[in-house]
């Protein structure tokens, strides 16, 4: 609220010191502690890690081989990429539940052109350019209309979805008669990059986080990013082209949708409409455990990487000592709520205390300083718009 | 200030609760050690102690869950072991990482319901590198040259389709719009049987297939596109489901709208035991299955045999199947490979059904 009112004076001066303090310190007195607790859950998580290495290798007498590495490569790499976009997407307040139904219709393409006698390379180019285009939908119906994230992408959740479902039908590719895709492109599946375990697709997600991870904790975007998630209406008025970046975000999220979908499809050596079909839900699953706010605003991209190895390397643990696929569930929900729920204590408790304080104004008198905790304007908003 | 520090304190907490677990459940551990062994080139006799994994299309389903059983009877009698793996999912994702979970424990055979003939290839082609026999049953890979590998048929795929569509005719007096409803788009055994069933039809021109829908043997979705279809087709006649948990959820949603199952003729391929209640009440006049139990158990035998080098995937050669008998192993015919057929598919009506507990 603070903000507003130096912007109300409506300066360039006035502009640029809001600018500054959306950048540097976005939420006023309530970036240390959250600052703090940012870097408690990812401390956590190097712990829980170390207990699942540990679970793992007391448990399995086949974790500490070097398979597990690739494997865990093949199984958590693709799924991982996605982790990515959806990470500065959920950062900016905003979620992308199409990311799945996004990666499934690039297959497709790939392999309905491939059908088709298409050669590979024009095929990939295809279909990465279908999920920049309904990345570009995506950001466009939330960015530029202003509709709610989760209504339309669970929208288009359902329409990449169909189209991959009307392209291929039952078809699988390459049917009968077509081409295999090339030899090369085949093996990433089967094979690591010579000399280490690393799947193609884990190597390529660890070069992306560093990108990513750079961007948000490293420049001025990503500063532009956290202080959208905090506070939009702050942010707009400080300068930050909210509705341009939340666009752009939806459109990298498409594009590297499509690209995992490519990935699955080699390490596959076939296509199918359903690849990938409910994967949304563990993405958003990973940028959540990794300490990602639900409410935007508060994330890093180290948790999110930490998250990946926990959920990949429990996943394949739970596999070795065959601990049934439905236990597995209930243990990523289980971890799914604890990483809901503990991180945004302190927010939930903030935003009661202040309604409280709102209440009853009048009768205990406004004794703590108005920025103690500053609770989002109006969270609700925030979660959805 | 006091609710962020409480906040914090249970923060804290939990994320302890989280690793004091994960450390208990790391101390109570045993880990026990396999020698590698891998499959013998020639043998006279099905080793001991063999460790085949089953790995079913997915755990729920209650036909692939009788066929793990019959492969579980199956190795026992051998001496050997069964692990059964899988996802919730019927999708190939989730069957990935029970194959890798096969080859990381030395396993010496797979058996395999395939949920995708292909995706699962390049894992499957490392399970084969490392000499662990594949074996498929209910729903065959098809992946080319590599892997070699079987294929438990349950009956003869075209003896399937054709059947049901005969079975379907006498029924409806061979005219009137029919409707399939399947399991998976990309279910190979589906996909087969369904192009016999269409084959079969140019034999009856008064019948016209009006729609094939999917419902992903999950009782859910098949409920939804099967009022779908039956809201978009006012007129159909018959509906043909080749697939345990399509049909049991039609025959479910029939017995319950009698004014629909006075129109409509429901048959396909379902388990006595499901199938029972909708036989007596009248919903259901006969449908068709063989025994999922002998089928896994079927394919136990043949996994064995073929990971302790007794037979080979040469046409011609046979293995004996226990309380079963023996078995030949015929040539592959175009995507087909070696393949093994159960029987033929036995027809349950009001005289039968009681008599079969599956």
């Amino acid at each position: 609220m603070t903000s507003d009112v130096v912007l109300h004076k409506n300066n360039d001066k006035g502009k640029r010191e809001a600018r500054n303090s959306a950048g540097a310190n976005p939420a006023g007195a309530g970036r240390p502690p959250l600052w703090r607790s940012a870097l408690r859950w990812e401390s956590g998580l190097v712990l829980v890690l170390i207990a699942v290495l540990g679970y793992g290798s007391a448990k399995s007498s086949t974790f500490t081989d070097p398979s597990t590495v690739f494997y865990l490569g093949i199984n958590t790499g693709y799924i991982a990429i996605m982790a990515l976009p959806m990470t500065f997407v959920i950062m900016t307040g905003e979620i992308d539940l199409s990311v799945a139904s996004m990666l499934g219709l690039s297959g497709a393409t790939v392999g309905y052109l491939w059908h088709h006698g298409w050669s590979i390379w024009p095929a990939f180019a295809a279909a990465l350019l279908v999920g920049l285009v309904g990345g570009a939908l995506n950001g466009f119906l939330v960015a530029r209309v202003g509709l709610p994230s989760i209504a339309v992408t669970i929208g288009t959740l359902t329409l990449f979805r169909g189209l991959a479902e009307i392209m291929l039908g039952a078809l699988i590719v390459p049917a009968p008669g077509d081409a295999q895709f090339p030899d090369w492109l085949q093996n990433i599946g089967a094979e690591s990059i010579p000399g280490t375990q690393l799947s193609w697709s884990l190597a390529i997600f660890i070069v992306l986080a560093v990108v990513f991870g750079v961007v948000l904790h490293g420049s001025r975007l990503g500063r532009s990013m956290v202080a959208i998630g905090l506070q939009p209406e702050a942010a707009e008025f400080a300068g930050v082209r909210v509705k341009r970046i939340k666009f752009w975000l939806f459109v990298l999220s498409g594009g590297l949708s499509a690209f995992a979908g490519i990935l699955l499809a080699m390490q596959n050596a076939s296509v199918s409409y359903g690849a990938g079909t409910g994967l949304e839900l563990n993405v958003v699953a990973i940028v959540l455990f990794g300490g990602v706010s639900i409410f935007g605003g508060r994330g890093t991209i180290p948790g999110v990487v930490l998250s990946v190895a926990i959920f990949g390397s429990l996943q394949m643990a739970l596999t070795q000592i065959n601990v049934s696929a439905e236990k597995q569930n209930i243990v990523t929900g289980v971890l799914l709520l604890i990483s809901v729920i503990v991180p945004n204590l302190g927010e939930v408790s903030a935003r009661l205390r202040s309604r409280l304080r709102r209440a009853q104004p009048a009768l205990s008198g406004s004794t703590a300083p108005s920025d103690a905790a500053p609770p989002p304007p109006n969270p609700r908003r925030k979660a959805t718009s | 200030m006091s609710g962020i520090r409480t906040a914090r304190r249970v923060a804290a907490a939990a994320v302890s609760v989280v690793l004091v677990g994960g450390a208990l459940a790391a101390c109570g551990s045993t880990s026990t050690k396999k020698s590698g062994q891998s499959g013998g080139p020639t043998a006279t006799s099905v080793k001991q102690g063999l460790k085949v994994y089953f790995i079913p299309k997915d755990t729920q389903n209650p036909y692939e869950v009788l066929a793990d059983k019959g492969g579980e009877k199956a190795l026992s009698e051998l001496g050997g072991s069964v692990t059964v793996s899988s996802g919730t999912q019927d999708t190939a994702a989730a069957q990935i990482p029970s194959i890798q979970a096969a080859i990381q424990a030395n396993a010496d055979a797979i058996v395999i319901a395939a949920n995708d003939p292909s995706a699962l290839c390049p894992t499957l082609n490392q399970a084969a590198k490392k000499g662990i026999a594949i074996v498929a049953f209910d729903s065959d890979i098809s992946c080319g040259s590599t892997p070699s590998h079987l294929f438990i048929n349950q009956a003869d795929t075209k003896t399937i389709g054709t059947s049901e569509v005969d079975l379907l005719a006498k029924q409806i007096d061979s005219k009137g719009e029919i409707a399939i409803l399947s399991a998976a788009a990309s279910a190979t055994n589906q996909n087969a049987w369904i192009k016999y069933m269409k084959e079969q039809l140019k034999k009856y021109p008064n019948m016209k297939l009006v729609s094939t829908v999917y419902g992903n043997d999950d009782p859910a979705t098949s409920l939804t596109v099967l009022q779908g279809l039956l809201s978009a087709y006012p007129n159909l006649r018959g509906i043909i489901s080749p697939t345990t948990v399509g049909i049991s959820t039609a025959a479910q949603y029939l017995s319950t709208h009698k004014d629909v199952a006075k129109r409509v003729v429901l048959t396909g391929l379902g388990l006595p035991s499901q199938m029972k209640a909708y036989i007596h009440d009248g919903t259901v006049q006969s449908f068709e299955l063989w025994n999922p139990s002998d089928l896994g158990y079927l394919a136990g035998y043949a996994a064995a045999a073929l990971a302790s080098g007794t037979t080979s995937l040469t046409a011609g050669s046979s293995f004996k199947a226990g309380t079963l008998g023996d078995y030949k192993i015929m040539a592959g015919s175009g995507d087909t490979g070696p393949s093994v057929v159960l029987g033929p598919p036995t027809v349950f009506d009001k005289s039968n059904v009681d008599k079969f507990d599956f």
